[in-house]
């Protein structure tokens, strides 16, 4: 096909208008949002003294550092489905969850704790952490990655690693509701790590996937 | 440059607004920008300029098709650029070699009107065969007869929405199967 042919083509096709990414993100990761919940309720359950933790602001934290990080990974990653776009100043905003984090270990340093440093920080739920959040987190990341497989990320494997934080991010918001760790030194370790973790994974399929 | 650069913008505002007519012309005047970067991009490459037209198809298709990710508010010219520098990275690098290309390369770039040496492109027609028959028909039927969408749907008896979907689709998997290894 010359050129001027496939030009006319194009031109023939200009009505075509495709969904905007953040529609098509959106629906697939509220698609997707029922298979993470249903692994969470058939694993996990939210903890039985629910009620009663809501009253701890470090339990509180936990969601506002989880959802910090869904939010910020999710407008991240709609800026780098554009093809010219870089992720200079924009990379900032994953500060966020990580200054609510600092914030949180130096309030709870400042206060009276029962339980040594280290107990808080091992915890007692690490495991389940390392293997609950991941394993939700597939079904989310799987949406994203295919939301933004609908834009032109020009480093695939940068978006693709934005696309595990932000799963990693929700899945976590659905662990923090059962885990009755809620030390900020516990949640900066084993989140961080199982986010890490969802990262390289989002970054592998991200380079794979997301080339367009 | 500049003034060629705001002409872009103004003619893919237009085009994202219905306008078909503005859009081919666009088309037509980024082509042998991105023809021009492409034969420069093979050469410093070490690779045969003649296989330029495959590059700048591509390009063409991922602009098309991409076209949702363009900011309206935003120059279309950067936007342009930094899809043709990833695809010809790509082809290049499909080809076996790893190169960095300079995005100035596009912005600094002149016209090139095709030269006698440019093969034509084979890539995209190779692709085409592998198609649906229908989708291939209607394609063709547009590309290479110039059939308007409302005759290829009177010589298909089909409904100029039937038409308008599967030239679509048929434009789309030219391109998911280049991404096919």
């Amino acid at each position: 096909m010359e050129t001027d042919q496939l030009i006319r083509t194009l031109a023939a096709d200009n009505a075509h208008r495709a969904r905007p990414v953040s529609l098509v993100l959106a629906l697939a990761l509220v698609a997707a949002a029922p298979v993470s919940v249903a692994i969470f309720l058939a694993g996990l359950g939210v903890r039985p003294d629910v009620m009663t933790a809501m009253h701890n602001p470090f339990f509180d934290l936990k969601f506002a550092v989880t959802l910090a990080l869904a939010i910020s990974a999710i407008a991240i990653s709609l800026h780098l489905a554009r093809p010219e776009a870089s992720l200079r100043g924009w990379a900032w905003l994953l500060l966020i969850p990580a200054g609510l984090l600092v914030g949180g270990i130096a309030s709870e340093m400042m206060l009276p704790q029962r339980l040594p440093m280290m107990t808080r920080l091992v915890g007692s739920n690490s495991r389940v952490c390392l293997t609950a959040i991941p394993l939700m987190s597939l079904p989310l990341l799987a949406a994203a990655l295919f939301g933004l497989r609908h834009g032109a990320p020009a480093r695939p494997a940068v978006a693709g690693a934005i696309a595990g934080l932000l799963s990693a991010g929700l899945a976590a918001t659905l662990y923090a509701s059962h885990c009755t760790d809620d030390s900020p030194l516990f949640v900066t370790t084993w989140y961080t790590i199982a986010t890490a973790l969802v990262t390289a994974i989002g970054a592998l399929a991200g380079s794979k996937l997301l080339r367009y | 440059m500049r003034e060629r650069e705001d002409e872009w913008t103004g003619l893919m505002r237009s085009a994202m607004s219905g306008d078909s007519a503005a859009y081919h012309r666009l088309l037509k005047s980024v082509t042998p920008v991105l023809r021009a970067a492409a034969r420069r991009g093979l050469a410093r490459a070490g690779q045969p300029v003649d296989q330029s037209e495959d590059i700048v198809q591509d390009i063409l298709l991922a602009v098309h098709l991409k076209r949702h990710t363009w900011d309206a508010n935003a120059p279309f010219a950067p936007w342009l650029f930094a899809i043709a520098r990833n695809k010809l990275i790509d082809a290049l690098r499909r080809r076996g070699r790893r190169i960095f290309v300079n995005i100035d390369d596009f912005a600094e770039t002149l016209p090139s009107e095709p030269a006698a040496e440019t093969l034509p492109a084979s890539e995209i027609a190779a692709r085409l065969q592998s198609l649906p028959a229908r989708q291939r028909e209607i394609l063709q039927s547009i590309a290479v007869e110039a059939a308007s969408i409302k005759d290829t749907a009177a010589k298909f008896a089909m409904s100029e929405g039937a038409v308008r979907v599967a030239l679509h689709r048929g434009l789309a998997s030219l391109t998911a199967k280049l991404r096919e290894p």
